[in-house]
């Protein structure tokens, strides 16, 4: 018997709020609107933590079997089902609406809607004086409902309507301002690349319903393991596909082109879907179908290079962005290498870690930049920035935990993260070994472009005399807070193992870190290059070194920075390569010879027959009563004639004389 | 009655009946003036009436006369009602010839 959790409460509760908001949210008086979009998410945390303590507390292995804990409890194992109808029942294919609760969900839907509650009250500050207010918060919860759908999905096509919702979401508030053409182009762009990743999905989940029959979870992880000796095959193709959705939704090569142009969106929207929480789906839906991966180390080390090629050609081109949105957009798709390169060297839970505190700092970061753009009247270069540390303090010192933390700073969150997923890179050969190289040399160029970031931003002096910046109130200042100690400590949980140990039932045991003091070495190595990469920021952007005076930074890029500055012309060479072609056949084939000729001169001809005879039956109706009298009289003329004729074929054929004719 | 019956043959009255029928029509469709169109309908009914009577007389069948009183009382409460109109129709148009008479025109 299971522990009633009340799974529904956790999606349907932002529902509730988007509807109430969406709906009503115009005549509401503001406080209520606020109320509303902020207990929505609240509920849902709640829901999750009242779920996770439910649980928590059924651990020991002799209460599954025996009841145990306080009177009137009864544990139940994980996963926990809970199943709400049937939606799609065939002769041999049965899909139900149904949500499973598990480790790994668990440890998303906290992220998902602690970190999302702390986002909703940021916004309250951040979008205070926007006439869509009401409108931002019905979209911010109809995220989160996605989302959690996403996240509690006990089959896949539960999955994907959360995928596509998510998808949803997300281009609604990127083109929020949709008045700007930049972000409404934005929103359709991310729309765009979204689909060609969402249609690579999509064929893999035809692929496992033709090989498996079932699209639940559970189900196909069982027939998977009655067949231990299947492996490669037809399964590579199934996790080369979802790998290809994968990449679409979190923003892996090749289409993460979307992702930077996401910055259009209001900041608190990139802190909570572009960094935290929408964009890592993709490694959430591949710890989920670990089990396929598993059996295919072709698709395996395909993901592994793809997360680590991400990561350093991410990184390279934070580097040279001055727009500061933008400086993190490059690093959350660098940080979201990292996570696919967690999975793809199997390392599951550690990606799942990673997951958990970068939403923790990369969350804490976009709303610090928020912060910085809010006190600044809504200025975004970096270049027009400096001094911040003395105006908003507050907003300073958590921004530093946040670049500490994601520098990899021994003892903040993203150094735990980091290390589990590079040591698990060395563990896996050759080819590991290149990745862990790579990663390395990642994490140097992601403590450098973020100390670039801190210190044009924060240090020296401000660079724009007009700016008066001040801090924000504590809507804005209370969840930076909490974000920080989170990033500063969220690391710990990980201390002894125990975070993967919790994971360890889904994601299987922890992987193989190797002796204890090669485990030393590498997080010395990565630690020292960190060091390295703050220091060449150090020396470059500190406050009176060449590169950060007003003639530097206000000339052209030149030679390589100019081609990081354009991002490898990455975007160019898609607009001449897919967008172009595709304009074209677009508008000179489909457009003008399809449509205009070809269905165009169909319809006109058809149109052009109907108008052309009416207007020739039309002289009939003369409205002259002698010319209607003489077609009465013509047209009874003409049955007397026929039914004169008729009689006299009649008479012939009483005579044996047949007569063909009026059907006769 | 006899002597109808011999000295004048059944087709006589038939034709007879057929011109009156075809000079109602011919007057129906060429006359303008819409009390001769009137004319014209009840020379077209009398035409029938005429055949109906010619038949009921051969075939000493009563029900072709009793016909003959049905189509009397029709006709005669056919022109109480179109002479209304025609009247109503004259004192708003100030006109009775029919091809004035066009408002439903397309």
């Amino acid at each position: 018997m299971n522990v009633p959790l009340h799974l529904w409460l956790i999606p349907l509760l932002p529902l509730a709020g988007f509807l109430l908001n969406g709906i009503l949210g115009s005549r509401l008086p503001k406080w209520l609107v606020t109320t509303i979009a902020l207990l929505a998410p609240l509920g849902a945390f709640g829901a999750v933590v009242y779920a996770y303590l439910s649980l928590n507390s059924i651990a020991p292995p002799p209460c599954v079997t025996t009841p145990c804990g306080p009177p009137g409890w009864v544990y139940t194992s994980l996963p926990h089902v809970e199943t709400f109808g049937t939606w799609i029942s065939l002769s041999s294919l049965h899909i139900d609406f149904s949500f499973a609760l598990d480790q790994l969900t668990l440890v998303m839907l906290l992220v998902v809607t602690g970190v999302g509650f702390l986002i909703h009250i940021y916004s309250v500050g951040y979008m205070h004086g926007d006439p869509g207010y009401a409108r931002y918060f019905s979209y911010l919860n109809l995220f989160l409902f996605f989302m959690t759908t996403l996240v509690l999905a006990g089959n896949v096509l539960v999955m994907f309507v959360g995928w596509e919702g998510v998808g949803l979401a997300s281009y609604l508030l990127i083109g929020f301002w949709f008045n700007k053409t930049s972000a409404a182009s934005a929103g359709m762009k991310a729309f765009v690349v979204n689909r060609i990743g969402d249609f690579g999905f999509l064929i893999g989940i035809f692929f496992l319903l033709a090989n498996f029959g079932t699209l639940t979870f559970s189900e196909i992880a069982t027939k998977l393991a009655a067949s231990p000796a299947w492996t490669g095959g037809v399964l590579t193709t199934i996790c080369l596909c979802l790998l290809v959705g994968a990449t679409g939704k979190s923003a892996q090569l090749p289409l993460y082109v979307w992702l930077p142009d996401a910055m259009e969106g209001p900041t608190p929207v990139s802190a909570l879907i572009h960094a935290a929480t929408m964009v890592t789906a993709g490694v959430y839906m591949i710890a989920r179908f670990h089990f396929l991966f598993d059996r295919s180390p072709f698709a395996l080390s395909i993901v592994a290079i793809i997360g680590a090629a991400t990561a350093l050609f991410a990184a390279t081109m934070g580097l040279a962005q001055n727009d500061i949105k933008r400086v993190l957009a490059y690093s959350t798709i660098s940080q979201l290498g990292y996570m696919f390169l967690g999975c793809g060297v199997a390392a599951y839970s550690a990606a799942i870690f990673h997951l958990m505190t970068h939403a923790f700092f990369k969350a804490l970061l976009f709303l610090g930049a928020g912060s910085a753009i809010h006190a600044l009247g809504g200025e975004q270069d970096l270049r027009k920035m400096g001094g911040l540390r003395k105006k908003i303090p507050i907003t300073f010192w958590t921004m530093t935990a946040a670049v500490l933390a994601i520098s990899g700073f021994p003892g903040l969150s993203g150094f735990f993260s980091k290390d589990a997923i590079l040591a698990a890179a060395f563990q896996q050969g050759t080819l590991g070994k290149a990745l862990w190289a790579v990663g390395v040399f990642t994490a140097g160029l992601t403590a450098l472009y973020m100390f670039r970031l801190w210190y044009l931003a924060f240090i020296g002096d401000s660079r724009d005399e007009h700016a008066h910046p001040h801090e924000g109130p504590w809507s804005i200042l209370g969840p930076l807070v909490l974000l920080a100690i989170l990033s500063i400590g969220g690391g710990w949980v990980s201390f002894g193992g125990r975070f993967y140990d919790f994971l360890a039932p889904v994601t299987g045991p922890r992987a193989e870190s190797g002796p204890g003091s090669l485990e030393y070495i590498l997080m010395g190595i990565a630690v020292g290059v960190g060091l390295l990469g703050w220091l060449i920021a150090h020396f470059n952007y500190k406050p009176g070194s060449a590169r950060v005076s007003a003639a530097a930074l206000a000339a052209e890029p030149t030679g390589f920075t100019k081609l990081l500055a354009h991002k490898y012309y990455v975007d160019e060479i898609y607009h001449a390569v897919f967008v172009r072609p595709l304009l074209i056949t677009s508008r000179y084939i489909l457009w003008w010879a399809v449509d205009s000729a070809l269905l165009g001169g169909a319809a006109w001809l058809l149109g052009g027959i109907a108008t052309l005879g009416g207007a020739i039956l039309q002289r009939w109706q003369s409205g002259n009563l002698r010319s209607y009298a003489a077609w009465l009289a013509a047209g009874a003329a003409t049955v007397l004639l026929f039914a004169f004729y008729a009689s006299i074929g009649t008479y012939l054929g009483a005579h044996g004389i047949d007569v063909h004719w009026m059907g006769r | 009655m006899n002597f109808i019956q011999q000295d004048v043959p059944l087709n006589w009255y038939l034709l007879l009946s057929a011109a009156l029928f075809c000079l109602g029509i011919v007057g129906f469709l060429l006359k303008r003036n819409i009390i001769t169109v009137f004319m014209s309908i009840e020379l077209m009914l009398n035409a029938v009436n005429l055949s109906f009577v010619t038949f009921a007389h051969q075939w000493h069948a009563v029900k072709g006369q009793i016909f003959v009183f049905f189509v009397m009382m029709v006709a005669a409460a056919e022109a109480a009602v179109g002479l209304a109109i025609i009247i109503a129709v004259f004192r708003v148009r100030n006109t009775l010839s029919v091809d004035r008479i066009d408002l439903m025109k397309l």
